[in-house]
């Protein structure tokens, strides 16, 4: 094999060290989708033109997602790393005279720690950032994703430059397997098993694939990765394609993701450009090149045989297990089809080592994992912690609870095919086994978090008519048992569920358990089984009393004003849509039943807590 | 309204674009529809002759993938975000709330064109939830009573494309 000419790429490296050096001057702004909707491009535009107007030569850098997305826009200041929350337009002039110029602390902008009001000046000493290992994630906030040289500053393309010049195809198979790294997309099988699969596998030619289709509603780290670091993803890819002899290569990206596609879209470019993918890559007899293909909005294209069929321009349905991708994959061809998060750890592994990431985790999941912290929970934003961290941890530590300080109800992780997790289990040690055993699964690693005014009945009617819309139709468990359930579960909610519909429920799901063709059917009735087993009582109280505890079922419950806090402001009388709300200015308000429809408009708008719901 | 003769020109060089395998059909959907803001027949049946391929495999991609609409849509398509983290944060209060402003359902548009309504299973910005997208721009934490506000907004200045 032939020496590796990546001088040029050194010399960037070099040169990028000295310009983001420990003691150079620049600013970093997270520029991810959710921080785009707070607006941080505009901060981005007034600090360059901030530091125009006052002669500066300091580079304001667009980053990937920082994770913390409750508090966007996030602006830190280097050199002295200041982190800056919730930065508005109107904040910049004073952040360039202040302390890009002179190094002074706006503590305005700094965060406070919620119990006892410190300031905290960088990112590590925040409460959110404390726990994490950031080992996949961290770099998101310190490159700019449109560019190679920021991937190349911070050693990237080194491990692929350490595998092909040091390690042999079977050597890299199995420094993945030592790491005991397993599939982030959810089914966590592992990864080294899968690639010596196809390696050994007949047929050629054999083809790599990023799954990009991120489809659990209230996942979206795989996103974050794309968008904000997805020269990793790439360096995995091109690992792995080396591993198993591939030349070629997908990523099939979610449609509603433009952001990802647009990264990825220049990532690969500038790869080309660069000498690294293509055809002898970095100089050495390897080639080996990669496409991107955008889903068109199904959920389903999430399994590995339905994604096969949309890359080739079909319908995404997926087929019979029985013939493994490993075999017969993509165009009947070996396949290896890993998630978005998995070929990021790549890198990882090869750079640092199997035995430094085998430490990392549980007895049978290693590394980290990075998890989306949403729903009513105080820090939303994404996490990554070592695998084996408990539910508490992930939930008061640094997500600091439940919004308004109200009552934890459940925990639901895995996406539509994963279950809700209730209170009595937060001390669980969170990995792929652990997760499994008490009816849920890891999915690619969304954590809903849900207090006592979410339904437990209404969530598991969300899911199946999530699923039966999702369903592809292809087998009869799948389309007509959701279909069933689903319908049973919006009676139930109606107030019109009957006695024996859990039993039927419970057998229900058996069957389709049992009797379907892909994961998507396979595991449809797990939100529902898991709240029956953690929240009967809540199916009892619908079914039984016609009451909805949690006050979500609209035909269960009923509004009324409570006159103690009623001011008699008339806020909810202007916002109702069908003039139920009425009364007489600074008199305790009235709400009339039989015309109110329960749009919660009113609850929305009183300013007193004054609307009871039961 | 684009002549049908515009529509079959437009689908050849998009077909053309993608090299005219049949692989490619699903980016040539995607590709006609940016182009038309949904699905003109003219181009499905345009795209199946120049690729080469049944009217019905077309049909079949067009409407297994919920990104595609065989009907024309307003000239902003405002979507709900449906995913978990929106729907506990009361997303559906906030669709009732669009349907009554809008006076339609998802998957409707407005008579004067000018507005379609859809949901989206998760566009991935959870922090933010409820989320609507507008077109292209996103409008987080949103609540019931900024969407009277919003939408006359749109209706006086446009919105972002």
């Amino acid at each position: 094999m032939k020496e590796i000419p990546n001088i040029q790429a050194r010399q960037v490296q070099d040169d990028l060290r000295i310009n983001y050096g420990p003691n150079k001057k620049f600013i970093t702004i997270c520029a991810g989708t959710g921080c785009r909707a707070y607006g941080s491009l505009k901060v981005k535009e007034a600090l360059e033109a901030e530091i125009k107007k006052q002669n500066m030569n300091v580079e304001v850098l667009a980053t990937g997602c920082f994770g913390f997305c409750e508090k966007g826009p996030m602006v830190v200041v280097h050199p002295h790393k200041y982190f800056y929350h919730q930065v508005k337009v109107e904040d910049v002039p004073e952040i360039v005279s202040k302390t890009v110029a002179n190094g002074e602390v706006i503590s305005r902008l700094l965060y406070r720690h919620p119990d006892t009001k410190k300031t905290l000046f960088r990112e590590e000493d925040l409460p959110f950032y404390k726990k994490q290992l950031r080992v996949v994630f961290g770099s998101n906030g310190m490159i700019d994703p449109t560019r190679i040289e920021d991937y190349l500053a911070i050693d990237g393309y080194q491990a692929l430059g350490k595998a092909l010049s040091e390690m042999t195809p079977e050597g890299v198979i199995s420094e993945v397997k030592k790491a005991g790294l397993r599939g982030r997309g959810g089914g966590g099988f592992p990864t080294g098993v899968k690639w010596e699969g196809v390696r050994r596998a007949h047929g050629e030619p054999k083809y790599v694939i990023a799954n990009g289709d991120e489809g659990d509603p209230g996942a979206y780290m795989d996103r974050s990765l794309m968008e904000g670091n997805p020269h990793s993803v790439v360096e995995g890819m091109i690992i792995g394609a080396y591993a198993v002899g591939a030349q070629d290569g997908y990523i099939y990206v979610r449609n509603e993701y433009p952001l990802a596609v647009m990264h990825l879209t220049m990532a690969i470019a500038a790869a080309r450009e660069a000498g690294i993918l293509g055809k002898n890559i970095l100089g050495t007899d390897f080639s080996f090149d990669i496409h991107i293909k955008k889903g068109a909005g199904a959920f389903v294209c999430g399994e590995s045989s339905a994604l096969f069929a949309s890359i080739e321009g079909r319908a995404g349905e997926p087929r019979a297990k029985y013939v493994h991708a490993v075999e017969k994959g993509l165009w009947d061809k070996p396949t290896v089809l890993n998630n978005v998060e998995t070929w990021a750890n790549v890198p990882l592994i090869i750079n640092r080592g199997a035995d430094w990431y085998a430490s990392i985790g549980t007895e049978k999941s290693k590394g980290t994992k990075i998890f989306s912290l949403v729903g009513k929970i105080k820090n939303t934003g994404l996490i990554e912690v070592p695998m084996g961290t408990t539910l508490y941890e992930i939930i008061y530590d640094m997500g600091g609870g439940i919004t308004n300080d109200r009552k934890f109800k459940a925990v639901q992780t895995g996406g539509p095919s994963g279950g809700c997790i209730p209170e009595s289990l937060l001390d669980l040690p969170v990995d792929f086994d652990k997760l499994r055993e008490v009816g849920s699964m890891m999915g690619s690693g969304g954590m809903i978090v849900m207090d006592d005014r979410s339904c437990m009945v209404d969530v598991a009617r969300y899911f199946l008519a999530f699923l039966q819309e999702e369903s592809c139709g292809k087998c009869v468990p799948c389309r007509e048992g959701i279909r069933r359930m689903s319908d049973i579960l919006e009676d139930i909610c109606a107030g019109k569920g009957k006695e024996g519909d859990i039993d039927l429920l419970e057998n229900m799901s058996q069957a389709i358990i049992d009797g379907s063709l892909c994961a998507l059917g396979g595991s449809a009735p797990n939100p529902v089984l898991s709240t029956i087993k953690y929240f009967r009582d809540e199916y009892d109280a619908h079914i039984k009393d016609h009451r909805c505890p949690a006050g979500v079922c609209k035909a269960l419950i009923t509004y009324s004003i409570d006159p103690e806090k009623c001011t008699g402001c008339g806020l909810c009388i202007k916002v109702c849509p069908t003039q139920a709300t009425s009364g007489e200015k600074k008199k305790p308000h009235t709400i009339d039943n039989d015309k109110c429809i329960r749009c919660g408009a009113c609850i929305e708008s009183c300013k007193f807590d004054a609307i009871n719901v039961e | 309204m684009t002549k049908a003769s515009d529509i079959v020109v437009k689908t050849k060089q998009i077909v053309k674009k993608h090299g005219g395998d049949k692989s490619s059909l699903i980016a040539v959907l995607q590709d006609i529809q940016e182009a038309f803001n949904y699905l003109p027949k003219q181009a499905l049946t345009t795209a199946a002759k120049t690729m080469n391929m049944p009217l019905s495999r077309v049909y079949e991609a067009a409407t297994f993938y919920t990104a595609f609409s065989l009907k024309p849509r307003g000239e902003n398509v405002v979507r709900i975000c449906k995913g978990t983290a929106c729907h506990v944060r009361g997303a559906s209060a906030l669709q009732d709330k669009f349907e009554r402003t809008l006076g339609i359902k998802p998957g409707e548009m407005t008579h004067d064109g000018k507005f379609s309504l859809e949901t989206v299973n998760c566009v991935g910005a959870c922090a933010l939830g409820p989320i609507v997208v507008i077109n292209t721009e996103y409008h987080g934490q949103m609540t019931m009573n900024k969407v009277d506000k919003l939408i006359g907004k749109i209706n006086e200045e446009g919105a972002q494309r």
